[in-house]
């Protein structure tokens, strides 16, 4: 029998991994919440008002996974200083040419097809990296207008901290349009990121799909990690 | 300098009687959100307080926060406060015309300089020049420069003195332009509605006239007193809402149930005024209690918000009814489509070398 070739490395330690799963959970619930804020049905039964609050519900799970989503998104830079070396920072800021020959790299390999020899990048490729920073800049943008229009509805001080952005933007409308614009950006985003994830595990065959799960992704022996 | 009577000894020459005064003061009091206890402060300030000179400019406008301010439902404000009291410029009211306009203007601006209230109602043209609104041979952009130069405090009236309105919706043709973004160096209340109430711009001018200094402002320059609530905030429609109860037409059931009117277009959740408190014409009614949707006329660009009957506005450049989701939902299609295009691509391209693994994989673990 031939020597084992491959060895497992522990990528996502159980911070970014429960950052991970709750996130998607609290994002899947803010689309479908805040999709509904948007476009409510209506209700045609000439029911009278103190009989229900389906509406009211929808928006205060809408706010309580907003703060959910906001605290664990904090968590989740503080861990870019605290965690691993492939949970740190530098994986998600283009600053280095080595980085940006990288995201061509991924590009030409990965996406357009165009490049043939495939290459390891044992934490988030370069280019998956970058998506995961555009991706955090709009997980800021979403909370900043999130709290600034919810600063309208509530005395405590914490959303009053995001106030500033609705004279920013000219008013409470602009503010609510932008977010509901975003909304799509996530859809988008989660859908083009689940294939991408099913893509690499299809392809090369690391356990990239499940290393979420577990932590681990698997690489040639003779490889750094 | 002649001695000028003091504010109550004008209203009592006009004939209103002590107890119709300080109704008035109570009244306006009320409006302010003035605890009663403050009520002497307004009267105090009416006995001892002489004419607060004011001069009141119209650019491009239609005169709306005029009429709603005259038709305030109470007699003093129009009669008293503007009319006989104070008003020495004012292009719609003033009997004066031409040459003695001008002169009734740069007199005031003289003699009371630092001291005069500068009000304004319409925006200011400043594309050309600002040639698209010239009086006495001036454009409004001169005149509100100029007159901005000796004025304590400026008081811009309605949606186009503090955001533009109409005219500054898109293309502003003529470059339509709000005071503030004009004036930086004195301190600017914006009174923004199409038209403002009436009880409310009667409460900007007591304030201004009791305290003598600037009422409490929010982020926009708003009075807070006035516009620190949303329409929503304190509309009686507002258990539907929460209900999930909506008109989704204006002849449906729902609408004769008296529903909220989210789907139609409401913009009472982003509009920040006073008509759900103080009502209009006296206290009868404001648009919702008349069954028809806010259309958000004291927030800024709320001409390019529309349309005014749906939930989110269009988007400019992709047809009059494509919102948000339209393009989210053709964006998310074509994302679904070149990932299929991808995914059947990926099997072809990379066939060879996931056999290839497949093969050793097989000659790895066999045998
Ligand atoms: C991934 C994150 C989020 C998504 C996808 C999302 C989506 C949406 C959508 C589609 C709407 C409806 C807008 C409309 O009326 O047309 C909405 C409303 C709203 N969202 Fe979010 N949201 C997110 C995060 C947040 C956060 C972090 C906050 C912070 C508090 C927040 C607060 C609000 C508020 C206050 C409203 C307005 C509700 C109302 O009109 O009463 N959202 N959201
Ligand atoms: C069933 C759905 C999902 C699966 C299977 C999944 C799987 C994964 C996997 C395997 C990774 C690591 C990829 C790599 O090595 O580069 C990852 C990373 C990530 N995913 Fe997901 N994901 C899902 C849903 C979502 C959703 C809904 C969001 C949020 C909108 C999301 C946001 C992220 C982010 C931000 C990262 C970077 C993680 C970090 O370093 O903090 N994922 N996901
Ligand atoms: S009618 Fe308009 S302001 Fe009133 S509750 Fe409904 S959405 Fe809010
Ligand atoms: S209800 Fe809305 S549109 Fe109507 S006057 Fe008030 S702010 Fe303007």
């Amino acid at each position: 029998m031939k020597e084992q070739k491959i060895k497992r490395v522990y990528v996502w330690e159980i911070p970014v991994r429960f950052y991970h799963w709750l996130n998607a959970l609290v994002v899947a619930t803010l689309a479908v919440t805040g999709y509904l804020i948007g476009n409510p049905f209506a209700i045609q039964s000439g029911a009278e008002a103190y009989l229900g609050y389906w509406f009211g519900t929808v928006r205060f799970i809408h706010f309580v996974a907003a703060f959910i989503f906001f605290f664990n998104f904090l968590f989740r830079v503080y861990w870019g200083f605290a965690g691993n070396k492939y949970a740190d920072w530098k994986n998600f800021i283009p600053y280095t040419k080595k980085y940006i020959k990288e995201c061509f790299d991924v590009l030409k390999l990965d996406i357009l097809h165009i490049k043939g020899k495939p290459f390891i990048s044992v934490g988030h490729n370069a280019l998956a990296g970058l998506t995961y920073f555009l991706t955090f800049l709009a997980f800021l943008f979403q909370s900043i207008t999130g709290f600034g229009m919810y600063s309208a509805m509530s005395d405590s001080f914490f959303p009053k901290l995001f106030a500033w952005i609705v004279p920013l933007m000219g008013g409470d409308f602009a503010v609510r349009q932008w977010h509901h614009l975003m909304m799509w950006f996530f859809i988008i985003f989660a859908i083009v990121h689940v294939y991408i994830v099913f893509y690499h595990d299809y392809v090369e065959g690391r356990g990239v799909l499940s290393s979420m799960a577990g932590g681990w992704k698997f690489i040639e022996k003779d490889k750094p990690d | 300098m002649e001695k000028s009577p003091t504010i109550y000894e004008q209203i009592k020459s006009s004939g209103y009687s002590r107890r119709d005064f300080l109704k008035f003061c109570a009244w306006m009091a009320a409006f302010m959100g003035i605890e009663s206890s403050g009520v002497g402060n307004i009267v105090r300030a009416m006995e001892t307080k002489h004419r607060l000179p004011v001069v009141w400019f119209h650019f491009q406008e239609c005169t709306c926060c005029s009429e709603s301010f005259i038709r305030s439902s109470h007699p003093i404000v129009a009669d008293i406060i503007l009319d006989k009291i104070s008003l020495d410029y004012t292009e719609t009211l003033q009997a004066a015309a031409g040459y003695q306009a001008e002169e009734a203007l740069h007199n005031t601006m003289k003699k009371y300089k630092g001291e005069y209230l500068m009000l304004v109602e319409g925006s200011v043209p400043t594309d050309n020049d600002g040639v698209y609104c010239c009086i006495a041979g001036k454009t409004s952009l001169d005149i509100v420069k100029e007159a901005a130069e000796g004025a304590k405090a400026i008081v811009s009236w309605g949606s186009c003195a503090s955001n533009g309105c109409i005219q500054a919706a898109n293309p502003n043709p003529t470059g339509a332009t709000p005071i503030h973004k004009i004036i930086k160096n004195k301190p600017i209340i914006n009174v923004p509605g199409c038209p403002p109430i009436g009880e409310v711009m009667a409460g900007v001018i007591v304030h201004l006239l009791t305290f003598d200094r600037i009422p409490q402002l929010d982020g926009l320059g708003r009075p807070k007193a006035f516009y620190s609530r949303r329409i929503h905030d304190t509309c009686y429609r507002r258990p539907n809402y929460d209900a999930g109860l909506f008109v989704e037409s204006f002849d449906d059931e729902s609408a004769r149930e008296g529903y909220c009117l989210y789907k139609m277009g409401c913009k009472g959740p982003v509009t920040y005024n006073a008509c759900s408190v103080t009502k209009w014409n006296n206290g009868v009614s404001y648009p919702i209690k008349s069954g028809h949707p806010c259309i958000g006329c004291s927030e800024e660009n709320f001409w390019d918000n529309g349309p005014f009957y749906q939930h989110l506005s269009s988007f400019p450049g992709f047809g009059i009814e494509t919102t948000a989701d339209d393009i989210g939902l053709a964006v998310g299609a074509a994302t679904v489509a070149g990932m299929a295009a991808h995914a059947v691509r990926a099997n072809i391209k990379k066939r060879k070398l996931i056999n290839a693994d497949i093969e050793e994989s097989k000659n790895e673990g066999g045998e």
